[in-house]
């Protein structure tokens, strides 16, 4: 049989993974930007940006862990009771994220600011929950017998905890630039002020990762800075930086949708840099997608229903957003 | 936590997070077929009654929809996270098939919620309705998929072990287990049922606070109807459920009937009440009617069933937890029954809209539907112990290696987290119903009209939580 299964099915995770960060990151940062906007209608407008779509982006998440369980069973099980406590914090945070979401809408004016500080703290516990999960991805598991043989709170390292506050810095910067899309006037000056500090952290961020991650793991090390990969990766490192400029400049200018379009390339460029660092192991530092594979007949029978499905996704997901292209005006009633 | 043991608290976790789930999907299955009806109706008689009726009950559907799919999200994760041994072992079965449950259910969501919930005034009644009956259609796809994945667990065929792992031979084997078929129907009948419970104990509520309008009449009278068909009907799919589990998970049949042996050539009684004892071997303090426990069972006046201890001590499912939630399950299921029969009777007296005793018996059946599927699922699924997949992988080596200190305090926080955000959630839902379809009458979950956008389920819903 000429298709591989294995690496359709990777490239079907690692895109819906893709999707759900670039999607619901923006939405988790609207509630990480929250502290620093105190004034409820303008709450009320950032929340209203969103409103139509986010509950959309949250499906990817529970697409991308049944997709993961049916073609990769192995990383499934392993990765997941060796994340057990840093996903469940994600869970608890994206619950309450989602349902503060709705019922800040519905609440009167006393209950109000709980559902606020519901949903602001929901966005960061979700947010820094993803973060510590991806260091712990990184740092790789203990694995015997086809199953975690690791200590319940391995996942907690300093480095776990540094991309954990490095997660919470990127969604901000996807947040803060969608808003200076989607809003004008005073509000998207505020966003465009905030975005400048965030963006050098989230590049400090980047940094520091791209350079711990290799001095801890020899591996990565080897495939970044062995002759001729150090040339052909490169450019990602450059450009993350050129971005990174690319970004501060256009914010001093008249602009709206080239920041956020910037901020996602840049993710994009760090989800890449990843992506080469760990390729083609599933289970870091060892375990690779091949290994991981279920059966053929388990990939074969979801790949025909996921073909089928996840195109009229994107386009249906792509026409939603077009019909709700355009600024969010204050006051407009979404609800 | 209370002396138990890491596993039986990964099981409580499961149980906990998966009750509280169920209870909005069986909601949402039941009002998606219901709104289905209400606008076949409307389409078919232009009485302005179905209209204010449809659009009553699409606004509570739209909060047990997202409800179901918040509470949703931690199942997809739960089987990684603390039965990783199981999904290691047959994710390459359960996997998929839940991977084609989110799947139909992001193909639902995607095309038609959008029309049924915010579309009435944009698109042309035909489309309309053929978007309410494609959600319904996609409920009961949802359904399927996750009943052949738990049936296959309970009536495991179509596979092969292979290094340790399970590999699918035959799909069509997989999905049409034995006990699928049955669960399957048993399952969305009792959606059903809990739904026309609900409705009808809400216009009950109604009749009582003397809102006799046309709606709350028609309502109450479908919800009636509805039950006075389908209980019966259930009590029969049960009894063919049951038969087959006895010849697939025999073990499970007798801890239900608390039935430890047989002695030669004599009937097996129907243990009515009683307390089986399992460290004793006996049921004690049985209240037994003779024959009647052959007469279910084999359908023969002197049938067997195997007993308890034809098992080994080790292969027994709890008859003390199962024998009760059966009896709970079967007594609410002909309580049920009986509202019909008197519903039908207090029809035919004309009496239907105001006898005050038969509301307020129907009132408190409200969540007898909801407990019946949650008494249910706990006989089938402690039933099936000590396996997590029947003969084929037990329960102790599919579990995780979390300690029990993780496990209690996870599962404090989910009952802290369930109770406080879903509790809020259920708030919401009885106020919604406490309004009344009157209240609805010419408010359309329509798009507001500066933006025209279509949107997520709850924002159909514009009504205020507090106050």
């Amino acid at each position: 049989m000429g298709i591989d299964l294995p690496v359709i099915w990777a490239l079907i995770i690692a895109f819906g993974l893709m999707m759900y960060v670039v999607m619901d990151g923006f939405d988790l940062g609207i509630g990480i930007l929250f502290p620093f906007i105190r004034d409820r209608v303008d709450r009320d407008t950032m929340v209203n940006t969103v409103a139509p779509v986010w509950d959309g982006n949250e499906t990817w998440l529970v697409l991308g862990g049944a997709a993961l369980m049916g073609a990769f069973p192995l990383a499934y099980s392993v990765l997941l009771s060796a994340l057990y406590i840093p996903l469940f914090f994600m869970l608890v945070g994206l619950i309450l994220r989602g349902v503060a979401f709705e019922f800040r809408f519905k609440a009167d004016e006393t209950h109000r600011p709980l559902w606020d500080k519901a949903f602001a703290s929901g966005s960061y516990l979700a947010t820094f929950s993803q973060g510590v999960a991806l260091g712990a991805f990184i740092n790789g598991f203990t694995v015997s017998a086809n199953a975690y043989d690791g200590g319940s709170l391995d996942w907690l390292t300093p480095f776990s905890l540094f991309t954990g506050a490095g997660l919470i810095a990127a969604y901000a910067l996807l947040g803060s630039t969608w808003l200076i899309m989607k809003t004008e006037g005073a509000l998207q000056h505020r966003f465009k002020s905030i975005t400048r500090p965030i963006t050098l952290v989230v590049l400090a961020a980047i940094a520091v990762v791209s350079l711990w991650t290799p001095a801890d793991h020899p591996e990565v090390s080897a495939r970044w800075f062995s002759f001729p990969n150090i040339l052909l990766f490169s450019p990602v490192p450059v450009l993350v930086v050129v971005t990174t400029i690319a970004i501060q400049r256009v914010i001093r200018q008249e602009t709206h949708a080239a920041p956020f379009g910037l901020a996602l390339f840049l993710l994009f460029l760090g989800y890449t840099g990843l992506a080469i660092s760990l390729w083609p192991n599933i289970i870091p530092p060892a375990i690779s997608i091949r290994e991981a594979a279920g059966p053929p007949q388990s990939m074969g029978f979801t790949l025909v229903g996921a073909l089928f499905v996840i195109p009229f996704i994107l386009g249906y997901t792509a026409m939603s957003y077009y019909v709700f292209r355009g600024k969010v005006k204050a006051g407009e009633g979404y609800h | 936590m209370f002396g138990l043991t890491a596993l039986e608290l990964a099981r409580i976790q499961f149980g906990f997070t998966i009750s509280f789930h169920i209870i909005f999907p069986a909601i949402t299955i039941g009002l998606a077929s219901y709104l289905a009806v209400l606008e076949g109706l409307w389409l078919l008689k232009k009485d302005a009654v179905y209209v204010e009726l449809y659009h009553f009950w699409s606004h509570i559907f739209a909060v047990t929809f997202a409800m179901g799919v918040v509470s949703g999200l931690v199942m997809a994760y739960q089987f990684g996270t603390n039965w990783s041994h199981y999904s290691n072992f047959a994710g390459s079965i359960t996997g998929p098939l839940l991977s084609y449950e989110v799947l139909t259910a992001f193909f639902l969501e995607a095309g038609f919620l959008g029309v049924m919930l915010f579309g009435w005034n944009k698109v042309g009644p035909g489309l309309h309705f053929f978007s309410t009956v494609m959600v319904a259609a996609g409920t009961l796809i949802s359904a399927t998929w996750i009943l052949a994945s738990n049936s296959w667990m309970q009536t495991p065929q179509g596979f092969e072990v292979i290094n340790g792992r399970v590999v699918p031979v035959d799909w069509l084997k997989v999905i049409f287990n034995p006990s699928f078929p049955y669960r399957l129907a048993h399952m969305t009948v009792a959606a059903y049922l809990a739904t026309a419970l609900f409705v009808g104990a809400s216009g009950a509520w109604h009749l009582l606070k003397g809102r006799n309008t046309p709606a709350v009449r028609t309502m109450f009278s479908m919800a009636m109807w509805l039950v006075l068909i389908v209980a019966p009907l259930q009590i029969a799919i049960g009894d063919a459920h049951g038969l087959v589990t006895r010849e697939h998970q025999p073990a499970k049949i007798a801890a239900i009937e608390g039935h430890w042996a047989n002695k030669p050539g004599e009937n097996v009684p129907l243990i009515l009440f009683g307390w089986p004892d399992m460290a004793a071997e006996k049921t004690r303090y049985a209240v037994e009617v003779p024959h009647l426990g052959s007469l279910i069972l084999t359908h023969s006046w002197n049938g067997q069933i195997a007993g308890l201890k034809d098992f080994a001590p080790q292969d027994r499912p709890d008859s003390t937890i199962v024998f009760w939630t059966f009896r709970i399950m079967v007594g609410l299921g002909f309580l049920i029954a009986l509202l019909g029969v008197l519903s039908a009777w207090a029809r035919w007296r004309g009496v239907l809209f105001e006898s005050r005793n038969f509301q307020r018996f129907a009132l408190m059946m409200g969540p007898a539907g909801l407990i019946a599927i949650l008494a249910g699922w706990l006989t089938t699924e402690i039933g099936r112990q000590p396996w997590v997949v029947y003969g084929v992988m037990r329960t102790k080596d599919a579990v995780s290696n979390h300690s029990a200190l993780e496990l209690s305090a996870t599962l404090v926080l989910f009952m802290v987290l369930y109770t406080a955000v879903f509790g809020t959630g259920i708030r919401y839902l009885m106020k919604l119903a406490a309004r009344g379809p009157e209240q609805f009458g010419g408010h359309f979950p329509a798009p507001p009209p500066e933006t025209g956008r279509p949107a997520r389920p709850l924002s159909a819903v514009a009504d205020p939580l507090d106050a």
